[in-house]
């Protein structure tokens, strides 16, 4: 006869205020099996735990409910309190009587009745729950880390220094991402490449990290502590231990006129290459759609000047396999790209660009050297009309969202611009100013103060071109909507942030959720900002929405410190909420009968077979087994199983019935346990 | 091919020039267009801006005559009827309600059944096909292609062609030997139905159409509306008095172009009832053209 | 601000009705200006487009009298560029139709649209009198209408000249019906066609 206590919660007001909780403990109490019923109004606090623990010890429960909250909220505090009075916590469940009913209906006698149907059918449960054991499992202390962005690299750091090994695998043929395509950074100027370039070179020095630049992840498998991963290296073409990165291949190619994806398009590069002077690792790659060689069979230039052979025309993509314990994601983010602004001239008019494409004409080490200069030309341009919004907040686009960075890049870009080129324009079309930072509202002051950027509040509706000037038709809606028309020599579009190329894919590959843009998705919006759904994958940077620098790099060492704190332990306690086959006695065995639908069906390849032998090795049957560790507990199986030979721990279709039945037949709950 | 067709009211009186240019083309290419029995105007701006219903009831019962006449398609030259006729047709697939009291006001359960096909859809899809290889003495000319607002636009109802820059009158002066310039002013408006009510308005709006035309280069610039034609041409005067400056530039109907380019009279297509004179430059010796009675080349038609 | 601009949204706005009669969420725009700055006649209008819609989400009696007083509203071509650009996908075009017709209902359009709405007139009567438009004859009348006689005097004879005018009007079989349309549709709010 099961002894069980229920516990109803009135969680202040959230639950009592609409829900009669004394009425629910009296209706409870007299459920056949319940030997004690009270209501409390935090059930959570100390007292209200200690309630549980001495009903516990006092009445001998076999089984505790508490009606209250969620159980991703308060589970664990309940079972710990009820492990701590001697029982196993898997004996207590929660009712939800809250999410599922006091917030979501009116105060009234159906609400408390639907709050007592709850109850009644967690209790129905509990009768019938078993003393589990959590599964220990081991944990591989290595992290994986995908991209070679700032937050990519800021992760890796951190993770390393930690103690851990950490596997770098960055899909270009260096690190550095976006950041190393900067001018300068807002709301400091300092240099983009000189705060960024000495992490580059520590991830390629350190001892704990490996470094795979020019590669992607072929497949993923496994658990939290324990997946398997598949690396492709690309061929690069190079042998690179022959390599010195001496960069004459790169001087001879004869195939020089291929855009530069590291000038965003604005320079070119030889079709052997370093995509930019400071690159990690500073070895060449051939790219094999634009190389002669390979489109034509012949040239090999670069081979005969190659003054350590380090050429390989046959290399191919490799197959590195790795076991790792965690994964974090910092895959970043891109720019909107091509003709979809066509009232802008984007892609049509050469003097339209993108601001990373400014980025570069600013930049240094850029196609100009750090000189304003418009790309048809090469003229300085003395009026430049910068477009904030250009496709964020945008709907008809299809980008509702802001893109949170172009405010203070813009600000920055039109800045830069009043620096290099004396007495020039700079207007800067905007709908509002969103400097939220620190130090950011006081650089865009500056902008406008100091730096005398004008701003426009409005939208522009059209840019086209008329004998060589870009004419901006917008509006200015702090002057009654009046419009304005600018002539302008350059016209710099703050394209919206999307997610990157192939997230979508990499995303169902390592099981992890996204959002309708394809940025991966965070495990909750506000207190677990660097988890994913996924248990040991985490998050950093742009890959999860729009970030600044600033933003990346505190996302990354949140998600490194998650990582370290997995890492911490030699083994994980996981849920033993896993199928099991049954077994009983000969001549049966198992009432599975080795058809293995349930082996096709898991999605986790948790089945195993099993051979059932007699004692001198003669097979009697082939059995399915659920490997514990592999087993995520999703049921599929369960629901597959012709024979009904599988079951899920702690959620037995026995269980589940129980719990409909107690629903369907209020009047004669079951008893007989 | 036998297709329905729409004239519309101004291709009866002040654009009797498309009229004559349409069905001349259409009768090169073979094509019979059979006019929607007894139509009605379409209502144009002035019903859709002054009253709602009378706004769709009146391209509804044109669409009624056609339906009922069995027209699976109709050909409709008129930018502005295109567009009466289109949005209407919309509207009431969109919501049942409407369709049936637009039906009860104009006394036909209307089903909306013909499709509705504007003239650069009709000059691509049947006339084109139809002549290429025949092109007799290529217009060989650099134009400006005016689509005005109301081909491309509400783009989310016509879905015709792109938004911005549209691309399928150039393609068609291409094809019939044509050099279409590259311009800005391409669905810019010019001025509508403003043209007798605020004339000095639709002097500035389409003075920049043809001040972008000439900067560029055009000879001439190349229309599929009536009202664009009549704004662009006989308001040439208050067009000039905006800019402040003479333009000789002809507009011409894209229809008056193909059927040059299919060596018909010029006279048959209309082009001398043109307020601004149908004038080319003379062509540099030797680029002239296969055809001797090449019309485009002979000074004013 | 006034507790009347900035109304309350329950009690019946002209937004409001907007919303109910076209279906078009006034309360959408964010003022981004972009209808604004690509209106050919943004700066002939007293209001250009997004400031209507910004008096119309403020509200109240003051300022929906002066939107439906405005010139902005009849100088409106319906050239659909306002629409076709704007990021939230509101259909300026078909509120500005709305708001025409409630001007007409309520007796306040603008005396700066005089003309345009004289010519509005003309031409519909010619299509109630003859099922098309009788172009001679709208000319004529509006002149009539507006006293501009003088008005396109020189063109008159060129057009005629050139083949361009049709003085005698053509009167379509249906007009009976087309009469109907008229009486019919001129219950139903905007003008009274009749």
């Amino acid at each position: 006869m099961s002894r069980i206590g229920v516990f109803i919660c009135h969680c202040g007001e959230n639950i009592g205020a609409t829900v009669d909780c004394e009425k629910v403990a009296a209706a409870a109490a007299k459920i056949p099996g319940v030997v004690h019923s009270v209501d409390y109004k935090y059930m959570c606090s100390d007292p209200g735990q200690n309630m549980i623990k001495e009903a516990i010890r006092e009445k001998n429960l076999t089984g505790v409910v508490v009606g209250a909250c969620s159980p991703r909220m308060h589970e664990p505090t309940f079972r710990r309190a009820c492990e701590e009075a001697g029982l196993n916590p898997f004996l207590c469940e929660m009712a939800n009587i809250r999410e599922h009913c006091s917030w979501v209906h009116e105060k009234g006698d159906p609400t408390t009745e639907k709050a007592i149907d709850l109850v009644r059918v967690i209790v129905e449960k509990v009768r019938r729950n078993k003393p589990l054991v959590p599964i220990k499992v081991p944990v591989t202390k290595t992290a994986l880390v995908l991209g070679g962005g700032i937050a990519g690299i800021q992760a890796a750091l951190d993770i390393a220094n930690a103690g851990h090994k950490v596997i770098m695998v960055e899909r270009s043929p260096s690190i550095g991402g976006h950041m190393s395509q900067l001018s300068e950074t807002f709301p400091t100027l300092d240099c983009s490449q000189c705060i960024l370039t000495p992490r580059m070179v520590e991830v390629a020095r350190h001892a704990n990290i490996t470094l795979h630049t020019y590669s992607e992840i072929e497949s993923i498998e496994g658990f939290i502590g324990n997946f398997k991963v598949k690396i492709r290296k690309k061929a690069r073409s190079i042998d690179m231990k022959a390599c010195t990165g001496c960069g004459l291949c790169s001087q001879k190619c004869p195939t020089r006129k291929i855009p530069s994806e590291f000038d965003a398009g604005l320079g070119t590069r030889p079709a052997i290459y370093v995509p930019f002077p400071q690159a990690v690792p500073n070895k060449p790659v051939i790219d094999r759609l634009n190389c002669t060689y390979y489109l034509k069979g012949k040239c090999r230039l670069c081979e005969k000047v190659c003054p350590t052979q380090a050429i390989r025309f046959d290399q191919e993509d490799e197959i590195v396999e790795a076991d790792i314990g965690a994964v974090v994601l910092a895959t970043g983010f891109e720019i909107k790209h091509g003709d979809f602004f066509p009232e802008y001239g984007f892609g049509k008019f050469k003097d339209v660009i993108d601001g990373m494409q400014f980025e570069r004409l600013a930049s240094a080490s850029g196609p100009t050297l750090g000189e304003i200069r418009r790309p048809s030309d090469g003229k300085k341009p003395e009026t430049v009309v910068f477009i904030a919004c250009a496709g964020s907040r945008d709907p008809a686009k299809g980008i509702e969202y802001c893109s949170k960075i172009c405010c203070m890049y813009t600000a920055k870009h039109a800045m830069l611009y009043r620096h290099k080129v004396h007495g020039g324009n700079a207007y800067i079309f905007y709908m509002d100013i969103r400097a939220g930072g620190k130090m950011y509202e006081e650089f865009v002051r500056r902008a406008i103060e100091e730096d005398g950027v004008k701003y426009v509040r409005g939208r522009v509706s059209r840019v086209y071109e008329r004998e060589g000037k870009l004419i901006v038709q917008g509006a200015d809606t702090l002057l009654g909507a009046q419009p304005v028309e600018i002539e302008a020599d350059m016209v710099v579009l703050a394209t919206a942030a999307v997610a990157n190329d192939g997230a979508e894919e990499l995303a169902q590959k390592m099981h992890v959720s996204y959002d309708a843009h394809k940025f991966f998705a965070e495990a909750h919006p506000k207190l677990k900002p660097v988890e994913t759904n996924t248990a040991g994958i985490f998050l950093a940077g742009a890959c999860q929405a729009p970030k600044d620098i600033p933003e990346s790099v505190a996302q990354a060492s949140g998600a490194a410190s998650k990582v370290g704190a997995l890492f911490s332990q030699d083994e994980l306690t996981r849920e033993p909420v896993i199928a099991v086959v049954n077994r009983s006695a000969p001549p049966l065995y198992s009432t599975c009968v080795g058809c293995f639908l349930c082996q096709a069906a898991c999605p986790y390849q948790a089945i195993e077979r099993e051979e059932i032998r007699t004692r001198d090795g003669k097979l009697i049957k082939t059995v399915a087994k659920v490997n514990p560790g592999l087993c995520q507990g999703c049921g599929t199986c369960v629901a597959v199983c012709r024979t009904k030979a599988i079951d899920l721990q702690g959620f037995s279709n026995e269980q589940v019935f129980a719990e409909v039945m107690a629903l369907l037949d209020r009047s004669e709950p079951d008893a007989g346990i | 091919m036998k297709l329905g067709f729409y004239p519309g009211c101004s291709l009866e009186g002040s654009s009797r020039e498309y009229n004559e240019s349409v069905m001349a083309v259409a009768a090169g290419a073979g094509i019979e267009l059979e006019p929607v029995p007894d139509w009605n105007c379409c209502g144009a701006t002035a019903a859709h801006n002054m009253n709602r219903e009378l706004g769709l009831s009146l391209p509804a019962r044109i669409l009624a005559k056609a339906e009922a006449a069995g027209m699976k398609e109709i050909v409709v030259p008129c930018a502005a009827c295109y567009s009466r006729l289109k949005v209407t047709r919309h509207e009431l697939l969109e919501d049942e309600e409407l369709r049936r009291r637009i039906s009860a006001i104009i006394e036909y359960d209307l089903r909306c059944e013909p499709e509705i096909i504007n003239v650069l859809q009709f000059l691509d899809s049947r006339v084109m096909p139809a002549i290429e290889g025949r092109i007799k003495s290529p217009f060989d000319r650099r134009v400006a292609c005016y689509y005005g607002c109301l081909l491309v636009r509400p783009h989310k109802i016509l879905k015709f062609d792109r938004l911005e820059d549209p691309r399928s009158m150039d393609e068609i002066i291409r094809r019939i030997g044509g050099d279409p310039i590259d311009w800005a002013f391409k669905t810019e408006c010019c001025g509508a139905g403003l043209s007798v009510s605020k004339t000095e308005l639709v002097g500035r709006l389409s003075g920049r159409i043809l001040e972008d035309a000439r900067i560029r280069g055009a000879e001439a610039v190349i229309v599929a509306c009536p009202m664009c034609h009549s704004n662009l041409d006989l308001r040439r005067g208050a067009i000039e008095k905006a800019m402040n400056r003479k333009y000789d530039m002809p507009a011409i109907f894209i229809t008056q172009a193909v059927g040059l380019a299919m060596g018909i009279d010029p006279a048959k297509l209309g082009l001398n009832r043109h307020m601004v004179p149908v004038k080319f430059r003379e062509r540099p010796a030797g680029k002239v053209p296969a055809g001797p009675e090449s019309p485009a080349a002979a000074g004013e038609v | 601000m006034s507790t009347d601009a900035h109304h309350d949204k329950a009690t019946a706005s002209l937004a409001g009705a907007i919303l109910e009669q076209t279906g078009v969420p006034v309360d959408k725009c964010y003022q981004c200006g972009k209808c604004s700055a690509g209106c050919p006649l943004a700066a002939d209008m007293d209001y250009p487009p997004s400031l209507i819609l910004r008096m119309l989400q403020a509200g109240g009696p003051e300022l929906e009298e002066k939107v439906l007083r405005s010139y902005t509203i009849w100088v409106c071509l319906t050239c659909e560029t306002c629409y076709s650009r704007c990021p939230m996908e509101i259909d300026i075009p078909v509120m500005m139709d709305y708001l025409r017709h409630e001007s007409l209902r309520l007796g306040m359009t603008s005396p700066r649209a005089k003309d345009i709405i004289r010519f509005h007139r003309s031409f519909l009567d010619s299509i109630k009198y003859t099922g098309r438009l009788y172009e001679v004859g709208l000319v004529v009348d509006y002149k009539a209408r507006s006293m501009h006689l003088l008005q396109d005097v020189k063109l008159a004879p060129k057009m005629y000249f050139k083949g361009k005018l049709n003085l005698i009007p053509e009167t379509i079989k249906g007009l009976p019906l087309i009469r109907r349309i008229f009486s019919r549709s001129s219950k139903a709010g905007g003008e009274d066609a009749r």
